[in-house]
């Protein structure tokens, strides 16, 4: 357990070193750095100065660990842009993502695991059939296409809800959150719900998959043989045994609303760090650039990491399979 | 059945003509059993024709400015109150014809999406080869790398990589070679699958006989993998890249609609889409709707197309 816990650490700080490469060599290779920083007519012993002082001659080890230690305190330099701290941008931003995808996260779990039960318990009733062939075409339908109908149909042409923006928000310390207010909550439905639909439908499909595969096991039909109420054979056993697998993918899924944020976001202008990235990237902003990507590597390696850990936890099987791997 | 003369003698009739072989193949039989499967194959062929076509048949070349006028500009679909049938499909800000872009932009999302899966597609046979006939060290390297980017979604990679490449070419030539950044970004995110897959068999493989015999015959080792591995690993790949050519088209136009893939200058259906976006409050929504149908219907058919091929590769479901 600890050999593969220290593993998995190693492999998550390897990754990490070399997102940061990667987020460094942005800096480096793009331009030279003093040119973005002085004007026309400063001399070149003054420039000089400026890189010795930046520490800009030394030797590429030494720059890389000192952008490290940077990064892993969070000062990620000023933005060409606004000329503003990123760390400061970026905390900023940070509630409204984290504000949507938690709502979006949320409505596909409270929809997509009931769906899925239903569906997988009911194989062939004409409402299971009708709800897998909606999820085929939420699943072929681009995220940013769904955005776009459902701002023609509920913003533009009912006018029930705004159609960009996070309304009215209420500062709490640094959060600014939107969910105190009825604006805002009326702004961030069409948006939840167009993040939410492609991981819907996949915890449906998923629940669905593996409610169908223990529903044939043998213990099943022999709960079935003992007289045990459907109710209790379908929620006491099958569905405890589907939650395994469900609880680990579904974990994992929930990262990438994360990244699909990033367009949930364009879509909607929601003022968020996927917007900021999408801006930053026409502008070249390279500090804001780095920093979402280190951001973006680091709550990926960290869900990663639980999601593995969890698994071992979890079922004690994998546990077995390594040892005798190992021991073999 | 007239060119069998001695149907006694196996030697003749054992091979049919080859699209004999296609005709009567399993692979036929069950494509011709599901209605779903021939109607996708039939939307997909017309797209693409279509789109091949794009010069031929559409009504206006949309990116000759002689032949676009700003009077016609924001021109609703032909069967509304105010629209013209000299533009079926209404036209955009600039007063090109919708229908004409759409059929030129439908061709760049498949150029671009086709371009990706085929590099994606290399380079992922390639390291898969590698990787399960090599074994080792090279093994393990390649399998860490491709599980570390398994472990992030691919259309964020892809974004990645895109937002990255443009950032460091210099400013002059980044409208030049938007195209290819773009396609090399999309089969950096789309490679893994295919080496999975290939090294999975690879390692299959290599231990049968008929590769111990080359090998004990002396064929050498680089002619035994091209020649004699490959095509036998390779069946399972198509089935990928049919899947992954939907994940490419729909990767494209996604980071087209970000403004971070093709430029308005050379519009896909996703630039299309974006442009269109603008103009959506304002109450003119065919310029991204009409773009929007078109992709979502060239992605489900290709899905449903590969969904099928999937199955009907599968022996476990027969």
């Amino acid at each position: 357990m600890l050999a593969f816990i220290i593993q998995r650490l190693l492999q998550s700080v390897l990754v990490m070193l070399a997102v940061a490469m990667i987020a460094f060599a942005l800096f480096n290779f793009v331009g030279d750095p003093i040119s973005n920083m002085v004007g026309q007519d400063t001399t070149l012993a003054d420039r000089e100065r400026l890189r010795q002082e930046l520490g800009l001659n030394d030797s590429f080890v030494v720059q890389f660990a000192r952008f490290v230690a940077h990064t892993a305190r969070g000062d990620f330099g000023l933005s060409y842009q606004q000329a503003r701290p990123v760390g400061q941008i970026i905390l900023e931003k940070m509630p409204a993502t984290l504000e949507l995808s938690f709502v979006a996260a949320l409505l596909a779990l409270a929809l997509g695991v009931p769906m899925g039960i239903y569906t997988g318990i009911n194989r062939y009733s004409w409402v299971s059939q009708a709800m897998l062939a909606i999820s085929l075409i939420g699943v072929s339908l681009p995220t940013f296409l769904i955005g776009i109908l459902l701002i023609l149909v509920f913003a533009v042409t009912l006018g029930w809800v705004p159609s960009f923006g996070r309304g009215t928000v209420v500062h709490i310390g640094w959060w600014t959150t939107g969910m105190l207010t009825l604006e805002g909550w009326r702004a961030i439905i069409l948006p939840a719900i167009t993040l939410s639909l492609f991981q819907l439908t996949f915890i449906m499909r998923l629940v669905r998959a593996e409610m169908i595969e223990v529903l044939r096991t043998d213990y099943i039909k022999f709960a079935r043989a003992r007289g045990l109420t459907s109710r209790a054979i379908n929620f006491g056993h099958a569905l405890k045994n589907t939650l395994v697998p469900v609880i680990t993918i579904t974990g994992l899924q929930l990262g990438s609303i994360i990244a699909f944020a990033v367009i949930t976001e364009t879509v909607f202008q929601w003022p968020g760090m996927g917007l900021m990235f999408i801006q930053a990237v026409t502008f070249a902003d390279i500090p804001v650039m780095a920093a979402y990507l280190v951001l973006v590597g680091f709550f990926f390696v960290v869900i990663n990491l639980v999601v593995d850990l969890l698994y071992y936890v979890v079922d004690p099987r994998l546990r077995i399979e390594r040892e005798v791997a190992a021991g073999g | 059945m007239a060119e069998i003369t001695f149907p006694d003698t196996p030697a003749i009739v054992a091979r049919p003509p080859r699209w004999r072989r296609f005709v009567e193949s399993d692979l036929l039989w069950s494509f011709s059993r599901s209605p779903v499967t021939v109607g996708a194959a039939i939307v997909a062929f017309v797209i693409i024709l279509a789109a091949l076509l794009a010069p031929l048949i559409a009504p206006q070349n949309p990116y000759d400015l002689a032949s676009v006028s700003l009077m016609d500009a924001t021109d609703p679909p032909a069967w509304l109150s105010d629209g013209d049938w000299k533009y079926p499909l209404g036209t955009d800000n600039q007063g090109r014809d919708i229908l004409s872009t759409i059929l030129y932009g439908t061709r760049l999302s498949l150029l671009v999406g086709c371009s990706a899966v085929l590099l994606s597609l290399v380079l992922g046979v390639t390291l898969g080869l590698v990787a399960g006939w090599r074994g080792g060290i090279v093994d393990t390297l390649i399998m860490r790398v491709a599980d570390v980017q398994l472990s992030f979604p691919a259309i964020l990679i892809a974004l990645l990589i895109d937002g990255v490449a443009r950032t460091m070419l210099p400013r002059e030539v980044q409208t030049e070679i938007t195209l290819y950044v773009l396609i090399m970004a999309i089969a950096l995110s789309y490679w893994v699958h295919f080496a999975r897959t290939v090294r999975g068999s690879t390692m299959v493989e290599r231990n049968k006989e008929y590769i111990q015999a080359a090998r004990v015959i002396g064929v050498h080792p680089a002619r035994i993998v091209v020649g004699h591995l490959l095509p036998n690993v390779i069946g399972p790949v198509l089935v990928i890249a049919t899947i992954n050519l939907a994940t490419a088209i729909l990767t494209e136009a996604t980071l087209s609609f970000l403004g971070v893939g093709l430029p308005p200058t050379e519009p896909s259906l996703g630039t299309l889409i974006r442009v269109g976006n603008d103009y959506l409050l304002s109450g003119d929504w065919w310029i991204s709707i009409f773009p929007g149908i078109v992709l979502a219907l060239l992605i489900l058919s290709v899905n449903l197309l590969g969904d099928w091929l999937r199955d009907a590769f599968n022996p476990k479901l027969r």
